[in-house]
């Protein structure tokens, strides 16, 4: 069901949650501490089947730990969280045979070929042999492995581990597939590969729960996501949604030369809703970057170079918590 | 049941792409050891004379050949619990990988274990027919030397087992082999009969696995066998099985689920 062809598969789900059906996911006050360290701190949150569902924030944020207690691997510290309607804490087995989990760091067998990592992960889910092949060779096919399926998979590319991971994630036929930090580290080919991977699994009514902190990724995958910092959710939304609430249309930029921007002190006022200084650039966030720049030129300001650009979740990010994504 | 059943299988498939590697020494290792030491040394010491009594009143290298045996398989038993291991909680992560899936931390712990008794099985089997070929079985009860040497290995294994999940990197085997097995190897009535050492040490061998291992495949292969001390060896030997695993549990539950 997850060839690249035509699709066969149950039609996919709107793109609109319905409001009647239970959440696939359920969280409230859902808390993770080591010893002292709280790594999530009382958050809620709910996911509806056939969403694609994000966190998105710096490292530390606390979202690997959120994926972990829904991937029942990680005990739950305090809160409730019920996955498929199910307690983590008894209903372990039942909810992991449900679920397919992309982990940050790929775990794949080095000394085993690429098919038959995939097959004796069949075989974990209780596939016969012969069921686990036949979805190893579609699953294969759908990520555009099946050329190297008797290649051993250490001299595979990191891109193509990664795609061998997220097949790996589907033999088991999942109906939530959890992703963490599917492409950190990936070259923006192989990232754009396999987010159309995920897009066409998103169309196949696969509920993705995902964790980034690129912000292009969260607005390519992500029908809604929550935005963590420091072991909190600081937001909540779709991607269009947080970017109205929290930013304005378009942002100027300009980059002074060196030891210029720190003289620009009261220059700047009116000419933006908001103006953020970061230590290279100031942005000036207003509906109409251009007419912002015509005014900060007429002001006298010359920056050595400017930009108009939309904003992003990286902007929305910026003004919850003060501080940029990806530092 | 089944998460054991399919941990066999992971490393069945594994051991399909290496087991070729290891084969050759698996043989040629017991025939270097018993041609050596039981020839060499052992035709050395017959010819004094004077130890045959303290033997049972054997040749040396039918005497000897069961103790290495024994720490043979304990050899090979610890050290699978160790690199290997590690790496696939550490380095691999491959365990991750299971536990992602309905396979659980008993399925993990048993399925190693199983698969290194499969392990111990193999090249225990493989040094008692060599053995055989020596002449160095004097009993038809030598293919019990089989399981005692098992147990033997897994005797180290269970425990070495608990310890490697609690470990950060590689850095305390090396402590085991040096510290823990290579004195017992030489300290167990591998060599000589401990009624030769202090009574101090002697208590270091009566508490520890390989003594009873090394007198329970002697006993069989010589086809002498204590009826009591050999419950007792058993015991002994399945207390630390038993134990290491009870611990295994714990410590890779630590190091897996957190």
């Amino acid at each position: 069901m997850y060839d690249a062809g035509p699709m066969t598969g149950p039609a996919p789900a709107a793109a609109a949650v319905p409001a009647q059906t239970a959440p696939l996911i359920h969280a409230r006050g859902l808390t993770k501490r080591f010893g002292a360290f709280t790594a999530v701190d009382s958050v809620d949150f709910d996911v509806a089947a056939g969403e694609a569902f994000g966190f998105l924030g710096p490292n530390g944020a606390g979202k690997t730990s959120t994926m972990r207690m829904i991937g029942c691997v990680s005990p739950v510290t305090e809160g409730t969280l019920r996955v498929l309607g199910l307690d983590p804490a008894i209903a372990a087995a039942t909810i992991k045979a449900h679920l397919g989990v992309v982990p940050q760091q790929d775990s794949l067998d080095m000394e085993l070929t690429v098919r038959e990592n995939l097959v004796i992960y069949g075989r974990y889910f209780d596939l016969s042999r012969r069921e686990a092949r036949r979805r190893a060779d579609e699953l294969l096919d759908f990520v555009q492995l099946l050329d190297r399926a008797d290649s051993r998979v250490e001299p595979l590319s990191g891109g193509m581990k990664r795609r061998l991971t997220i097949a790996r994630s589907l033999i088991n036929e999942p109906r939530v597939l959890l992703l963490d930090e599917p492409t950190t580290g990936l070259d923006p080919q192989a990232r754009h590969l396999l987010w159309d991977r995920l897009y066409r699994l998103k169309q196949r009514g696969v509920t993705l729960v995902l964790t980034t902190h690129y912000m292009d990724e969260a607005e390519q995958l992500c029908d809604r996501l929550v935005v963590m910092d420091k072991a909190r959710i600081v937001a909540e939304g779709s991607p269009r949604e947080l970017i109205e609430r929290y930013s304005t249309r378009e942002v100027a930029e300009m980059r002074f030369p060196p030891g210029v921007q720190e003289t620009l002190d009261g220059q700047l006022d009116g000419l933006a809703l908001r103006i953020e200084h970061l230590p290279d650039r100031i942005l000036l966030y207003s509906d109409d970057g251009e007419a912002t720049l015509v005014a900060a030129h007429g002001r006298g300001l010359r920056p050595e170079t400017v930009l108009v650009r939309r904003s992003t979740l990286e902007d929305v990010f910026l003004r919850l918590t003060g501080r940029s994504l990806v530092e | 049941m089944t998460a054991t059943a399919r941990v066999l299988e992971f490393n069945a498939r594994v051991y399909r792409r290496t087991w070729r590697g290891g084969l050759v020494t698996t043989f040629l290792s017991p025939v270097l050891f018993l041609a050596s030491m039981g020839f060499g040394l052992g035709r050395f010491v017959d010819s004094t004379g004077t130890v045959g009594d303290a033997l049972g009143g054997v040749p040396y290298a039918a005497w000897l050949a069961p103790g290495l045996l024994a720490a043979s398989a304990m050899q090979t038993g610890g050290f699978a619990a160790t690199y290997t291991i590690m790496g696939r909680i550490r380095w691999d992560r491959i365990y991750h990988g299971m536990l992602a899936t309905p396979v659980t931390i008993r399925g993990i712990v048993f399925g190693e274990l199983g698969w290194i008794g499969v392990r111990l099985a193999i090249a225990s089997g493989a040094f008692l027919l060599v053995m055989a070929a020596f002449g160095l079985v004097r009993s038809p009860l030598g293919v019990l030397a089989l399981p005692a040497a098992m147990l033997t290995g897994l005797a180290f294994c269970g425990p070495i087992l608990a310890f490697t999940a609690t470990q950060e990197n590689d850095q305390g085997f090396n402590a085991i082999f040096r510290f823990g097995l290579t004195p017992l190897f030489l300290f167990s009535g591998t060599f000589f009969p401990i009624e030769q050492l202090p009574e101090a040490i002697r208590w270091i061998a009566w508490l520890t696995p390989l003594w009873h291992g090394v007198v329970l495949t002697r006993s069989f292969t010589l086809g002498v066998v204590d009826p009591a001390l050999a419950v007792v060896n058993v015991l002994v030997l399945c207390a630390f099985v038993a134990a290491g695993t009870a611990v295994a549990l714990r410590t890779f539950r630590r190091a897996l689920v957190r």
